[in-house]
């Protein structure tokens, strides 16, 4: 496959912040990546970048095989065939439905235009509304109609910024599901901005994590979640507690935690490492003989989140089903099961 | 651009720097007391009427229901539409001795004259009256929106603290909208200040009337600037008071509960809120707009003719051209804003759009001044180098008429034209160029389309205004030319009040269409309220 898109070391500097500092990434034709990070993680200024909106400092945005920008030279946004759909959607307030489609259309003779409209009215299910005007669409609507907007030129690219960020909070997850599908079904390539990672794994084959103007992980949704690389990620992306254990050489933990199933840990580690523990690693077993005391508890639906205190204090999370109900300043009988467990040894993950 | 606009403010403003001549001594001796004290009791008088007539009628509208409410709630607006000289001289040839009224009485009781009190409009007490009846619709607009945007939870939370529904008025309703009520007394009192016909034609000493006399009577114009200078000071405060109100409006918006419950007035409630507001715009309005009409249809076939033609096209023609300039400058002023969005920049908008609240009489002897001091230098450099005398080559021109009212009015035209760019987010330029629109396209296709009718609103607005302003086109027009509006006030100064009718009624039939505008968007926001 041919990388549609490669960030290579791009860095957008401003007279006195530095928004992205040597960013590296590419995307391959039909893929479709995430931007993930906190809000001033610079991954809006990337997109951005790509688009045509921010000059980069140094470094080089190519799109197919073309380079769009560097510090010599910014292809105008116009002329870069790159689709945007943005936070706000940007409709535009005057004209209707099949002319905010057909607004990037003005290029191809009318028959085909009116032909392509039709198609892209089709695609997102609002031949119904082609006459209406913005305002009179609802949220999920104007999305859909900013995202055909987008899609009507056949960009080389189709960029989203936090696109779901202003519909219900019920429908984000769902639509980023059926996005996707129409997405891939039209074999597009696309790189979103979030900072919901829920969105990201919904949408993304491909995520790269940023946190104050670097991208620190790249990997698909799977490995971000179990294999974090770094404190922050952990920290980041979903929930668990970093929690500092001692550890011998064969393996045997302190805090009663049990010994880690590992076949071989590196020779380096000193006696304590930091341990990632998500609420799946820690589960009930009434026959256990590891007691906890039960500091605080959630009730989740189907599951309850509880926090459990260690011999010294730290706290854990473990998630049961929520018919176990255990009343807070009581115990919670439970196992570690540690196969996926993550050390990191200061800042970076060794295993 | 905006430096430009702001010469002839800064000009008054330097003239303080010159030495006070006699002239000056003079006036400190006999007059200026008057001046002061006679703008200050037009000031607390119309301050105090604009707030009784515009909050009434504001809260009539907003918070109560009754009979004939949707047709007054539009209708508080009329008054707008006319002039303050107008109706100054319309009351005048109603109430006067010779007037219907006062010759009715005299017939009806077989009085002859002397034998009874009647009140003198041509007076103090009048020319407030005459303000207050044209001028409370800016009050009335600010608190009505304050009305409606008030949170009605918190009056029902008065209600049932035990207050009654008078109470809750006075000590809730009102405190609450007071911010609005400040915002809107200001403009009317920059109105008051700015007057020059109702206090000329009833012979009130005014700092308007001075600076006119000052300047035609005794030829002064560097003293007639320090006048200038002095209202300027007025206007300052007003300005500030205006501004810190507006800041404090952010404040005070309660979106929370937007259902708004009207207290439902029964029996003779309701028939007393009707007859208040009928009486309210019958007198700033209904009975002034009638009697002209009457004096226009009886000598219509004398007054409708070519000289009234031209003055029409004369007014029309000017307007227009002030119109134009304006929406262009403020276009220009707002993209520049809009692109630029520094402090210095937002600064000097700032400046340039402080026009409106400087009294036309103050702008054009701000104009007068630097436009005379330069036909000297030309003529003088022209005598020195082509030994051509130019006289007076940019006085009395159309050209400067036209800069005086784009300084006066700019204002007016850069707030519409700004707030329909606003409208225009960054994000919508965006969106076009990566859809392939370059940025001429994009000015084009999107922002002409969108802007459209802002800038038509903005011209509209400048047209209605330059029509009406009687104290700028009186100072700096060309010799004999004519407008509406100066024709008015001259045949009423001649005492022709019947011939003076037909001018008048076009200037109020125009002034109607920013009231339409209005009412537009009143019927709009009342589908969000109801």
């Amino acid at each position: 496959m041919n990388n549609q898109l490669v960030i290579n070391e791009v860095t957008v500097a401003y007279s006195n912040v530095t928004a992205i500092s040597k960013a590296s990434f590419s995307l391959a034709e039909g893929e479709i990546g995430c931007l993930l990070g906190p809000s001033g993680c610079g991954k809006t200024t990337l997109l951005r970048a790509i688009a045509g909106f921010e000059p980069v400092t140094e470094g080089n945005v190519s799109l197919h095989g073309e380079s769009i920008s560097n510090a010599k030279y910014t292809q105008p946004p116009e002329d870069r065939e790159v689709g945007m759909v943005f936070q706000d959607f940007a409709l535009f307030p005057h004209l209707s439905v099949s002319k905010n489609i057909g607004f990037g259309l003005s290029k191809i003779p009318a028959k085909q235009r009116d032909e392509r409209i039709n198609d892209m009215l089709a695609l997102v299910s609002l031949t119904n509304s082609a006459e209406k005007f913005p305002h009179e669409l609802s949220g999920g609507q104007q999305q859909r109609v900013a995202l055909a907007r987008a899609l009507a030129p056949n960009p080389k690219i189709l960029l989203l910024d936090e696109p779901f960020s202003n519909l219900d909070a019920e429908l984000r997850t769902q639509l980023a599901a059926e996005v996707r599908t129409l997405l891939k079904e039209n074999r597009v390539t696309a790189l979103m901005v979030t900072h919901d990672q829920d969105e990201a794994f919904a949408m993304a084959d491909k995520i790269a994590l940023l946190n104050k103007g670097k991208i620190v992980q790249i990997d698909a949704p799977y490995q971000l979640y179990h294999k974090p690389s770094s404190l922050f990620a952990a920290d980041f992306i979903g929930k668990g507690s970093v929690i500092n254990v001692e550890i011998d050489a064969a393996g045997l933990l302190g805090n009663d935690l049990g010994s880690l199933s590992i076949q071989t840990l590196p020779k380096d580690l000193g006696n304590t490492v930091k341990l990632l523990v998500r609420p799946d690693d820690v589960t009930y077993d009434k026959t256990s003989d590891t007691k906890l005391p039960i500091i605080s508890k959630v009730f989740l639906g189907p599951n309850y989140l509880y926090e459990l205190a260690l011999t010294d204090g730290q706290c854990v999370p473990c998630l049961t089903q929520s018919h176990i109900d255990i009343p807070i300043g009581e115990s919670l009988p439970v196992r570690f099961d540690l196969r996926h467990v993550v050390i990191f040894n200061g800042e970076s993950q060794v295993l | 651009m905006t430096v430009i606009v702001a010469i002839p403010v800064l000009v008054i403003i330097a003239s303080l720097s010159q030495p006070f001549s006699s002239t000056w001594q003079h006036l400190a001796d006999t007059v200026l007391i008057d001046y002061i004290s006679n703008s200050l009791l037009l000031m607390v008088g119309v301050g105090f009427g604009t707030l009784i007539l515009g909050v009434s009628a504001a809260w009539l509208t907003a918070m109560c229901d009754f009979p004939g409410r949707k047709i007054l709630s539009w209708a508080f607006l009329l008054p707008m539409a006319m002039p303050a000289y107008i109706i100054a001289y319309t009351y005048t040839g109603i109430l006067d001795f010779a007037g219907p009224i006062q010759s009715t009485l005299r017939t009806t009781f077989d009085w002859g004259y002397g034998d009874y009190y009647f009140p003198q409009v041509r007076s103090l007490g009048g020319a407030i009256c005459m303000l207050s009846l044209v001028l409370y619709p800016y009050v009335y607009m600010l608190v009505r929106i304050a009305f409606l945007e008030q949170s009605t939870a918190v009056l029902e939370a008065s209600r049932n603290l035990g207050k009654k529904s008078w109470q809750t008025f006075f000590s809730v309703a009102i405190p609450m909208s007071r911010p609005a009520i400040v915002a809107g007394v200001s403009l009317a009192l920059m109105e008051t200040l700015a007057d020059y016909g109702t206090v000329a034609y009833f012979g009130v000493s005014a700092f308007t009337t001075g600076i006119f006399r000052t300047w035609y009577g005794l030829g002064e114009l560097t003293t007639a600037a320090q006048l200038c200078a002095f209202l300027l000071l007025f206007v300052f405060a007003l300005i500030m008071a205006e501004r810190w109100s507006r800041q404090r409006l952010r404040f005070h918006h309660h979106s929370a509960n937007k259902k708004l419950v009207r207290m439902q007035l029964k029996g003779w409630h309701a028939y007393t809120a009707l007859l208040t507001g009928c009486f309210i715009v019958g007198l700033g309005f209904v009975i002034p707009a009638t009697q002209l009409v009457i004096w226009a249809s009886s000598r219509w076939q004398e007054n409708l003719n070519g000289a009234f033609l031209s003055l029409l096209l004369n007014s029309f023609s000017l307007a227009a051209i002030a119109a134009i300039c304006c929406v262009v400058v403020a276009t220009f002023l707002a993209y520049t804003k809009r692109v630029f969005n520094s402090r210095l920049e937002l600064g000097a908008v700032g400046i340039a759009s402080l026009g409106y609240a400087v009294p036309g009489t103050v702008i054009a002897v701000g104009v007068l001044i630097p436009v005379a001091w330069l036909d000297n230098k030309i003529d003088f450099l022209s005598r020195a180098w082509f030994d051509i005398p130019t006289g007076l080559l940019l006085s009395g021109t159309i050209g400067i008429l036209v800069f005086a009212y784009v300084v006066r009015f700019l204002s007016v035209s850069l707030n519409t034209v700004e707030s329909g760019l606003s409208a225009i987010k960054p994000s919508i330029d965006e969106s076009a160029r990566s859809l392939g629109a370059g940025p001429g396209q994009v000015l084009k296709r999107v922002h002409l389309p969108i802007l459209r009718s802002s800038l038509l609103t903005a011209a509209l607005l400048v047209f209605v205004d330059v029509l009406k302003e009687l104290p700028t086109t009186l100072i700096l027009r060309p010799f004999n030319f004519n407008t509406l509006a100066v024709r008015t006030y001259e045949l009423a100064s001649d005492e022709r009040l019947v011939d003076a009718a037909l001018p008048a009624l076009a200037i109020i039939v125009i002034g109607l269409l920013p009231v339409l505008l209005i009412t537009k968007s009143i019927l709009n926001e009342r589908a969000s309220h109801e």
